[in-house]
């Protein structure tokens, strides 16, 4: 009688290419396949992400006005949001939970964009609807709205990924598209996560889900999380082919994106990526994390596995990128951020008519009484 | 005196013979001498078309449906036809669900995979969190999911998708106008059945007007089925579709051949009347239209009848026109009756219709407990009931 003991498997080994002091970890592959442009891309665009939190950790007028919105950062995680995201295709679907914030700026959305959605005014795409940080940009980036719900939105991908196959198979395209989802550990709880991983497989649709563990939902660590080998291990359950990923790592975790999406194209299923990495802010401005975990451990992870700083050693070991440069760039998106915050706050909000538009596609006899 | 229960007298009065046929299958038969409560007889009822002729002179439909023919349908083989149409007129309608491939487990999508392909006419896992949140992803990327959940007593896991996702997907796009899940129909089969007890007979049609963004559809025949199915699928908005099982081989009518669409948020009068408006939607329709020809007769009255056909948002001018007609109104339908639709058709009658109103707003509704197995037909408005209702209005 045998029985499987989990706790007796060894846990599932983590994919990375550098070591910490940003030189490949095996020296006989070849270099990542990535051109300095995007490098440099990539670094700014984490830069930027981080750039919020920066802004909001100086206490500054700025930091009052962004923090009286209760918004969510992605301090740890930009890596892993720009990396994945840059390894998707133009007219490829997302769905995300709320931290994504590198996703979306990767995938086109402006400054301007991010700071009409947190002022809410008449230039939000999502018109003033939803909580900051829950950006609406399916238009211009191929992400779906983000809703606060966790969870729900992997079996939307799912019916995403499937209502594009079925369309490119019609349309004989050149460029087969996939969905992407995007949740935390925590949102993998959820019974939508298990019932879009289950569907997936079973029908063989081309989705990439992509799990960022970054340790923490609000207060809950892992441990009262799940007792599994994190979300990696799930993948067996369902039949479907997982990789666990360094997600400080930016080629570590753009290499397994590439991978995974070439996967489920070439062969029609899923994939699941569990990117690791350690929420280094709060969870949100209305949390004070350091009731639950040490400064101490917040402070490590930000100063010592950053995905940021990771990338950084590796373009200054290239020469393509200074000290000096780093500053100036630091200040100039602080000063961006800033800058843009008070031209959005000027602009009005959207018409308060408007609060019963786009609830159907027209107004119902109630609405116009 | 305390009377016995009926069944006591029945048995101690005739004997065997009424023991077996009435104490056996006392939930599912009526009291020998009743006058009121017998069976509907679908087979003459004037809610459905008995003729091509009735059929086909509906004015709602197109001139070229109206010259073309009809056929005899059940209810599911209605809505069969009308889920062949869309599947042959529209690459990117899907049809899915529990046991959806074999035929499903009410017969509503027989053939549809074998001719249409797998790949868009198939099973599901059992799981309606993830069939409808599957639905909503692929209607956000314009294909047409119409899913089917098995029974509406199993709509509950869904119910955050639906209420906080399909409802809400154009409110939060904003700008991004492209972004809806307008593709999205849910069928469900629902209401009593006469057996079905506390998990296969519910009617949960009013959970989904207390929040704005969904539209709610239950038809009352075939023929209303087909038109307002395929309205459903073409509206871009996500539509709720409840179908009462009762009805799937019950009722029987005369269904125009061609595709149509009738038109959704708009009640329809069934019958004209002057005395007294009763709104009602799905089966009990049948009940009420037998209750009006016995009060009709009894109290020489006349009674309106309309049928709300959309739950959500439903054509409250239609209501109210009537009843400034006539001054008096009852709601019938099978759920419980506290906060139900009769509810808030109650409350938009006495706003918009107070000084003309002869008598109190009543509900003839499921009463407050649960639908157990053996009390059904007490549970649910009975003939008996809906003619009392008229009788207390007319004389108030």
């Amino acid at each position: 009688m045998d029985f499987i003991v989990p706790s007796q498997m060894p846990p599932i080994a983590t994919y990375r290419v550098l070591d910490f002091n940003a030189k490949l970890i095996d020296r006989n592959r070849p270099a990542p396949d990535v051109i300095d442009e995007q490098a440099l891309t990539w670094h700014r665009n984490m830069l930027i992400d981080h750039g919020w939190y920066h802004v909001r950790s100086t206490k500054t007028r700025s930091f009052e006005l962004l923090h009286g919105m209760c918004k969510l950062d992605s301090t740890g995680e930009e890596g892993i949001t720009v990396g994945s995201a840059a390894a998707f295709g133009p007219d490829d679907i997302i769905t995300t939970q709320y931290r994504e914030t590198g996703v979306i700026a990767q995938r086109g959305y402006t400054l301007e964009d991010f700071l009409c959605q947190l002022m809410h005014n008449k230039d939000d795409p999502g018109k003033g609807r939803n909580m900051p940080v829950h950006y609406s940009g399916r238009v211009k980036t191929g992400v779906h709205a983000v809703a606060s719900t966790l969870g729900i939105q992997t079996p939307h991908a799912v019916g995403a990924a499937y209502a594009m196959k079925l369309e490119d198979q019609r349309t004989a395209t050149k460029r087969p598209r996939v969905a992407a989802a995007y949740f935390g550990e925590g949102a993998a709880s959820e019974g939508d996560f298990h019932e879009a991983l289950n569907f997936a497989a079973v029908r063989e649709y081309p989705v990439v889900f992509i799990c960022r563990n970054n340790g923490f939902a609000i207060s809950t660590p892992n441990r009262e999380q799940y007792r599994g080998d994190g979300i990696a291990s799930r993948g067996v359950g369902y039949g479907i082919e997982a990789m666990r990923v360094d997600g400080t790592d930016i080629f570590a975790v753009y290499e397994a994106t590439v991978e995974a999406r070439r996967r489920t194209l070439a062969d029609n299923k899923p994939i699941l990526l569990e990117l690791m990495s350690y929420r280094s802010g709060h969870h949100s401005t209305s949390d004070d994390s350091f009731a639950y975990r040490s400064r101490q451990d917040a402070s490590n992870w930000s100063t010592q596995h950053s995905a940021i700083s990771l990338l950084r050693k590796w373009l200054e070991k290239k020469r393509l990128w200074t000290a000096e440069q780093d500053k100036d760039t630091r200040t100039h998106i602080r000063k961006d951020i800033i800058a843009g915050m008070k031209v959005a706050e000027k602009k009005p909000m959207p018409p308060l008519t408007s609060s019963w538009d786009d609830v159907y596609a027209v107004y119902s006899e109630e609405q116009t009484a | 005196m305390i009377r016995p229960p009926l069944h006591h007298r029945l048995v101690v009065n005739t004997g065997k013979r009424l023991y077996n046929s009435a104490l056996h299958r006392a939930y599912s038969s009526h009291p020998p001498s009743a006058r009121l409560n017998v069976p509907i007889d679908y087979a003459t009822t004037p809610i459905l078309h008995h003729t091509s002729k009735s059929a086909l002179s509906n004015p709602e439909l197109l001139t070229e449906v109206r010259n073309g023919t009809a056929s005899r349908q059940n209810l599911f083989q209605a809505v069969n036809s009308a889920l062949s149409h869309a599947l042959s007129s529209d690459p990117s309608v899907l049809l899915f669900g529990e046991d959806v491939a074999f035929g499903g487990v009410f017969r509503c999508s027989m053939n549809l995979s074998s001719e249409f392909g797998s790949d868009r006419v198939f099973n599901t896992p059992l799981s309606e969190q993830g069939i409808v949140g599957f639905a909503i992803g692929a209607a956000m990327e314009g294909a047409k999911a119409i899913a089917e959940v098995q029974f509406a007593d199993y709509v509950y896991p869904a119910f955050d998708q639906l209420v906080n996702e399909a409802a809400k997907v154009r409110f939060r796009a904003g700008a991004n106008e492209e972004q809806t899940c307008g593709g999205l129909v849910v069928r469900m089969p629902t209401g009593g059945v006469g057996h079905g007890a506390l998990y296969h007979s519910q009617s949960p049609e009013s959970l989904f007007t207390h929040i704005p963004g969904l539209r709610v559809i239950l038809p009352r025949s075939p023929a209303q089925a087909k038109g307002l199915l395929l309205a459903a699928i073409a509206c871009p908005d996500p539509c709720i579709f409840l179908e009462p099982k009762i009805l799937y081989r019950a009722a029987v009518e005369q269904v125009p051949t061609e595709p149509y669409t009738l038109p959704i948020s708009t009640a329809e009068v069934l019958k004209q009347g002057t005395d007294i408006t009763i709104i009602s939607y799905g089966a009990p329709l049948y009940t009420c239209s037998a209750a009006i020809e016995k009060a009709e007769k009894d109290f020489g009255c006349s009674v309106e009848l309309i049928d709300l056909r959309t739950i959500y948002p439903w054509d409250r001018q239609a209501v109210m026109g009537s009843v400034n007609k006539t001054g008096r109104a009852i709601v019938v339908h099978e759920s419980m009756v506290n906060a139900g639709v009769g509810a808030e058709v109650a409350a938009t009658i006495q706003e918009g219709c107070f000084l003309k109103l002869e008598a109190p707003v009543q509900r003839v509704a499921g009463w407050t407990t649960h639908m157990g197995l053996i009390y059904e037909r007490f549970n649910i408005p009975d003939v008996a009931r809906v003619y009392d209702a008229i009788r207390v209005a007319l004389n108030y």
